[in-house]
Order: C-alpha cells, then structure tokens, then sequence
C-alpha cells in the first residue's frame, strides 16, 4: 500500500526571535527583520509524512504552500527533507486572507491535485496563532479531521490510527482515509536536511524564479524533479471572491500590546446552553465583539 | 537554534582556501559526474556550494542536538547486555539524525553511495561534530575505516561493505591487545585460513573504540610461528556473521560516550583484506595516518569548545567590580588559548590539503597512469602528508589539553565542580595525546623529517613569499625560529649518539611545530585580517618556546643524559 501525501506548510517569519524592530509603528509585522522560515508545527506535520512514507514504500510526499514566489523556499526545505515535490499557490488574487480565505484557496489546490490519501498540517502557525485553516480546509472538502495529532501510528484498511494530544493526556483513534490531521508541537521533531538531498534539489525553482536564471532554467529542463509547481487563482478554478482581501470577513480595527496572563483550563460541556453562556461572557468582557 | 558552522568563520576561511580549487577538481575528475548522478557538482563553484551547504546541515545537527545531548551522555555512557554493547540514548539519537541527514561515508564515491568528499570538508564535519561532543565524534569520525577498505579492499568487498557504511553502519578497527599497545607488531590474535581458503579468528582485542561496530578492520597473525609485524594481516569481519564478543568496556575519565570495548573472537569468520603480510606494515600505517588526521580534528574541535567555554565565562563573570575578563592575567590566558586554536586549525587544514592532493593522484592512477608530473607532485604531497601528520596530531592535542586546563583556569571553582561544561572537556581532551599513538610516538614518526629537512624546506619556499607590510615584523621573527631550526638541528645531529637524538628529537619537533604553525597563520593573514591577532600571539609565544628549546640544547651536554636515565 502506498498513500499519496499532502503536507500543509506555511512560510512564516521567525516570531520566537523577535527584536525591537520586529514590528512596523502601525502595528503590522515588518517582515524584512524577521528571517523567513518553516513554520515549527508543519515542520512536525512534514515528520509524520515522512515517516509514513518510510513505513509506506512508494508512498508521495507533496508540500503545499500558499504564498509569494519565495515561499518556494519552504519547497526545497521540506525536499532537502525527504518529501518528494510541491507546490506554491501564488496569485495576487490571494493576497490580504485570512484563515477563512486561506482554506479556500488551499482546498481549491487539494481539489486540484485531486489524488490523495492524508492531508497533513501544522496545528497552526506562529504569526497567527489561530489554528483554523486545517480544520476549515476538511469542512471544505467534506473530510473528516483529527486535530492535535502526536503520532500517526499506522495506517491500514483504510484508517488511520492516530494519537492526540487532549488537554489531560493523550486519546488514540481511528479516522477513515481521506483525512486532515493537524499535527501538534509536541510530536516528534522533523529530521534533518539530508546531504545528498540538498546537493540533488538546491536548483529546485518555482517558474517564475527561473525566469530570472539561466543556469537555473536550463537545468530544471533537463532534470523534470527540478520543477516546483506555482499554481493561480485560476488553474485551481477558484472564486476571486472568495479569495484574498476580498473573500476574508476578519477586519483588523486595530492592534494593541497585551499581556497574556495564563490561567487555568475551564472545561465547557458540548451543549448550546453552556457555550451561549461562555460566548455571553467572552463579549461582557471584551475578549471577543 | 544554534549553528556550530556558520558561527565559525574560521571554517569557511579554510573551505575558501585557494588550494581546494585543484583539490575539488582532482577528487571530481574535472566533473566528470555532473550529469551521472543527481547530487553531484557541475563546477568548482557548484561544488564549494555543496559543501558549504552540508556543512550547514552538520553545523544544525551539531548545535541542536549533539551538544544538547553531551552532559546526559557523559553522565550515563554506554552499557554492556548480553555481550552487546547499548548505547546511551543520546548517543543513539545523535547516530539516527547523522544516518538520516546522510553525514556517514561522506568522502566514499558516489558509485559506492557515498558523497565523494574531499578529505578537507570532511575534516571540518569532523573539528564541528567534536566541539559538540568529541565522544560522539569517535563513532561518527570511524567511517574512516571505509577509506582503508577503499584503498585496499577488491572490488567485491568494496561493493559488500562500503555502501553499507555510507547507509550509516558504524566501524572500528581493531588493532591494540593487552600486550600490544603502541608496539603492534606484538599482536597475537590468530587467523587461520581453513581448507576452503576461508579464515577464521581466534583471540582476544583490548581499548577498541566501538567494539561492538557493524563492520570491522582486524589486524590478525596470519603467518604462524611469526613473531614481528611481517607475520600480521589485516582482515574485515562482518558483525552479521557472529563469532565476536563484547566482554566488558573501560569505565574511563573521558569520552565516556564512546564504548570502549574488550572483544573476544571464537571462530569470527573474516575475508582478507588486500595481501598477507602487509597488514600492520602498510595497511595499518595507512589506517592510523587516517585516525591521525581525525584525532587532530578532535583536539581542534575541543580547543574550540574549551575557547568558547572560557571566553563566555569570563565576559560574564564579574570580580572587583568588573568583568574578569578585563584583567591583563585572565585577558592573556584568552589571547593564548585563541591562537593556539587559531595554529591548530591552520596545521590540521595544511595538513588535509596535502592528504587530499595525494589521495586522489592515488585513486587516479587506479583508472589511468599518472603524467611524469603528476607523479612527482603526487610524490611531494605524499612526502608532505607524511610529514604535518604526526606534527599535527601531536601539537594539536598538546595544545588542546592546554586549552582544557586553561577553560577551567578561568572558571576558577566553579570549573573544577561538575556544573560546567569545561569538566567534561577537559577530561574528553586527556585522551587526544594518547590515543593513535602518544605524542611521544609523533615524535618519533615526525623527527625524520626534521633531520631530511621535508619541514625545513617548506618553511623556506613559504618564507619566499610576500606578505602585508604590517606582517613584516613577525616574518623577522618566524625567520629567525626557521634559522634556530636549522641550527638547532645541526647541533643535535652533530653529535653520534641515537640516544641523544631521542631525547632531544621532541625539542627539535616542537620547534618545527611552532614554526610551520606561525607561517601558515601568515599566509592565513594575507586573506584574511581576522587571523592577524591570534598570529602575533602565537608567534609570540613560539618565539618564547623556540628560544627556551635552543637554550636548552645549547647548555646541555650529551653526558648530561645519564641523569635523566636512571630513575
């Protein structure tokens, strides 16, 4: 059995180094101080495929990855890494989304790639902290979802068994392929860059960056693998309006500093009337509205 | 996050050096498997990329996870079941992120699976992999082996067990028995060749580091009755076949991560490696010229780790009112240690050069004959090699050790308690000095080339060369350590007594050591400005030692030795 695998990533600036001038006076990410990298939980998500693909002979690896043309660099991270292509959806169509306009698109793409087995993502990135865009991307498509995932154990008669993280310990179950996983921090670590990997994929180009280098340009013509996908807004047949600025409910009214003060967990049980009162709450004091 | 490659700029000064241009194109055949195999490189540059890249991945591993894991390593070392060696569990996790980041055969051909290497990046993995844990670098840095199974295997063998290694099988070679330490030709496991051709090995190996390996070299009297290193071959024995024991490892004061086994074979069935009899005298050589160059790599790597160690200890603690730093008696140790760092590095890059030049003329004249030039420049480096190996192993573990005991020296009491990381290095620095062979066995392998005048003559032909005018000044001075050499030399050998030579022949070396250490600081200097102040330190001190050496010899005479002799 081999399994068709899509990894979800995300091109993130390095939040967890920030220095003084990591923020623009209007409150915005100055994304020129910060160093582009892998987002650290897709980099968990990208481990369990990989690993699924070692216990999977034949199985395929592909990262997807919406963003600008640079983001092709995740690409080759995640080849330098094992898995076997990508590709960047890019189109100025998708500029300015947020999670519900991301998922669309993003799920647009899967759509388009059409054959696979297991979606595989980070629980979230760490410029937005809000950990919907895989949950959203399986209501889009229709899928089931196992969220918080630490190890996909196996996969056999088409499920998945999977371990996950809950807030009192851990839960194992079993989910019908095809499925979204959204794969926690505390999974494994992503193995490393494998030599001979980086020497073979350092060429790896996204079109629209070997238009701009001949060396580049005649060696990904001669070596197909070479080739990263850069897919639009209208290869993967989506709505403009429901991409980009255009197709994101969230408007940002402003942006303050707070200081997050951790408390305790509440438990609220899955019925209409405790998570009115919680939502009643949550307004009263400003969280949310 | 932290990055053990890219935060040393020392390391690509060296990967820039200009002789790897010729070095690069040597190992590549002018390219030839650029479109015959996907990771190979299409030119110099492509090539220089390359390693600058995998030495990135082995920077990353070497910061994130092999230093990381050193303490509990140290702390809980490898155990013995079932004569099977475990290794602690850090230890194993180091091995699984270097097979999976496919850092194991680096410098075997790509047709075998390796990454056709050259031997200078290869080193550089291995000065990183020892500053994050020079424990872990003794398993890591015994792929080694595979070289000398490369150099001297057939074909067969070379197919059976090279690929394996670079998939990330581990090595060792056993050579040292209870009774034959630094004298091998005293070794007594026996090999004997059953009527099918087929040998078997019977006996018992001492102080063999990973004894409990996949695949290992085996130095084994193969002539019965034999009683000298004419009786001894070298074989291969594969762990997948048995026969091998682990009886017990060493509980040592360093490198605790490292097994460090005694082995009993009963019946190990083995294959020759290349022709009886040339075991010890020419395989072996070649095999310890190999570790050699590794040890070196090792001691640089901990005098590294032991500069980083002092130099933020003393920044951050404050006495009197200041930083300790900024006193002239700590800042001096500092200043000391940095350049013997810095002559280190430069002797064991020299070095790997010269062996990287030699080797692949060697591996070429495998596939066609070499030019009448080609001979004799293969000829010239081989001298070379010959000469900085045992130079190198021996001044840089010298100074490594004195480097160990200077981070502690800056670390006061708290060095000498267990909460630092200076303990460990300098207990793992001990060993440097001793292992493939004591500096007292450098000594003798390097003196020759003192009294043929190999070091005197590379000495005068870097002498020739230009330098910056502010360098001027330290020139006079390296051209007056080369002249003490010469003298020094002379004076010696004038006398005809092989005692005599023995017992002045460290001082001799040393004064070698420091010279060809302070010229290739030079040369470093004329590309590079960062090098001038650890140069002037370290010709400084040279200068000092030189000085101390030639008075010594000069007021001594030769009847004097009987005081020394009778203890």
């Amino acid at each position: 059995m081999s399994l068709n695998i899509i990894v979800l990533a995300k091109q993130v600036p390095d939040t967890r180094n920030v220095g003084k001038d990591a923020m623009k006076e209007d409150g915005t990410i100055n994304r020129a101080a910060l160093p582009a990298i892998f987002n650290p939980e897709d980099l968990n998500a990208l481990e369990q495929a990989l690993k699924l693909k070692e216990m999977y002979p034949g199985s395929k690896v592909t990262v997807l990855t919406m963003g600008p043309a640079r983001a092709a660099e995740i690409i080759r991270e995640g080849m330098y890494r094992g898995a076997d292509g990508g590709i960047v959806l890019s189109d100025r169509a998708f500029a300015g989304a947020d999670t519900l306009a991301t998922s669309y698109a993003l799920s647009a793409a899967v759509r388009k790639i059409g054959d696979y087995d297991l979606i595989i993502g980070g629980r979230q990135a760490i410029d937005g902290d809000t950990a919907q865009v895989g949950p959203q991307i399986a209501e889009k498509l229709g899928l089931p979802q196992v969220t918080y995932a630490e190890d996909i154990i196996d996969v056999k008669d088409g499920k998945a068994t999977i371990k996950r993280r809950i807030e009192s310990g851990v839960e194992t179950v079993k989910a019908p392929l095809p499925l979204v996983v959204t794969v926690n921090g505390s999974a494994a670590p992503c193995r490393p860059r494998n030599a001979r990997n980086i020497q073979k994929y350092k060429y790896a180009t996204v079109p629209s960056e070997a238009a701009t280098d001949e060396k580049k340009k005649a060696l990904a013509e001669k070596r197909p693998y070479l080739n990263i996908g850069e897919w639009t807004a209208a290869y993967v047949d989506a709505d403009l309006q429901q991409c980009g600025l255009a197709g994101s409910p969230t408007k940002v009214k402003q942006i303050e500093n707070v200081v997050f003060s951790a408390k305790d967990a509440r438990r609220v049980e899955n019925n209409d009337a405790e998570i009115e009162t919680l939502i009643k709450e949550l307004i009263a004091n400003h969280t949310i509205g | 996050m932290a990055n053990f490659y890219t935060d040393n700029e020392a390391l690509k000064h060296y990967l820039n050096h200009p002789m790897m241009e010729k070095i690069v194109d040597l190992k590549e055949r002018g390219f030839a498997d650029a479109d015959k195999y996907d990771y190979a490189p299409q030119d110099y540059a492509d090539a220089q990329d390359s390693y600058d890249k995998v030495l990135e991945i082995v920077g990353e591993i070497c910061g994130d996870i092999i230093a990381e894991n050193a303490e509990e390593v140290d702390h809980t070392g490898p155990r013995v079941e079932n004569n099977r060696v475990i290794y602690a569990e850090g230890t194993a996790r180091n091995l699984d992120a270097c097979r999976k980041a496919g850092l194991m055969g680096m410098s075997m051909p790509r047709r075998l699976g390796g990454l056709n290497f050259p031997i200078t990046p290869y080193i550089m993995a291995a000065d990183i992999v020892s500053r994050a844990d020079a424990g872990f670098e003794n398993l890591w840095g015994l792929q080694d082996c595979a070289e000398t199974l490369y150099e001297f295997g057939d074909e067969e063998q070379k197919q059976k067990y090279i690929p394996r290694v670079c998939a990330g099988e581990t090595m060792s070679m056993d050579l040292t028995e209870p009774d034959a330490g630094s004298d091998l030709q005293s070794v007594m496991l026996k090999a004997t060749q059953k009527e099918d051709g087929s040998w078997v090995l019977n006996g018992v190996k001492r102080f063999i580091t990973n004894g409990d390996s996949d695949i290992h070299l085996v130095l084994a009297r193969s002539e019965e009755g034999t009683k000298d290193g004419r009786g001894l071959s070298m074989f291969v024995y594969d762990k997948r076949n048995g026969g091998v024991n682990v009886r017990r490892i060493e509980n040592k004061m360093g490198i605790k991560g490292s097994p460090t086994c005694e082995l009993t074979y009963k019946d190990a069935p083995a294959e020759l490696v290349g022709s009886r009899k040339l075991g010890l005298i020419k395989y072996v050589m070649a095999l310890m010229n190999g570790a050699r160059l590794g040890i070196a790599a090792q001691s640089v790597g901990l005098s590294e780790a032991a500069y980083r160690e002092a130099l933020a200890y003393a920044k951050e603690r404050t006495q009197f009112g200041k930083a300790i730093i900024n006193f002239p008696a700590v800042a001096e140790i500092l200043a000391v240690m940095k350049a013997k760092l810095y002559a280190s590095r430069a002797l064991l890059y020299a070095c790997s050069r010269f062996v990287d030049i030699y080797k692949a003329y060697d591996d070429i004249a495998k596939e066609r004959k070499l030019t009448i030039e080609e001979k004799k420049e293969a000829k010239e480096y081989s001298r070379l090699a010959d000469a900085f190996t045992p130079l190198a192993k021996g001044m840089t573990s010298e100074f490594c050790n004195q480097n160990a005991y200077d981070a502690i020296q800056i670390h006061g009491g708290s060095g000498f308690m267990k909460d630092y990381a200076c303990e460990r290095i300098y207990r793992d620095a001990r060993i440097t000095s001793i292992y493939e062979g004591t500096t007292q066995l450098q000594v003798v392998a390097a003196i020759r080339h003192v009294t043929t005048g190999t070091y005197l003559n590379w000495i005068k032909a870097e002498l020739t060369k230009e330098c910056k005018a502010a360098d001027q000044e330290t020139k006079a001075t390296l051209e007056w350590m080369a002249q003490q050499l010469e003298a020094c030399t002379q004076s010696v050998m004038g006398i005809e007594s092989s005692e005599y030579h023995d017992f002045m022949a460290r001082r001799l070396v040393e004064i070698a050591g420091y010279t060809v250490m302070g010229l290739l600081l030079l040369d470093d200097t004329t590309r590079n400005d960062d090098f001038r102040q650890p140069m002037r330190v370290f010709v400084k001190l040279g200068q000092a030692e030189v000085a101390k050496h030639a008075d010594f010899i000069a007021n001594f005479r030769p009847e004097q030795i009987e005081e020394y002799l009778h203890n």
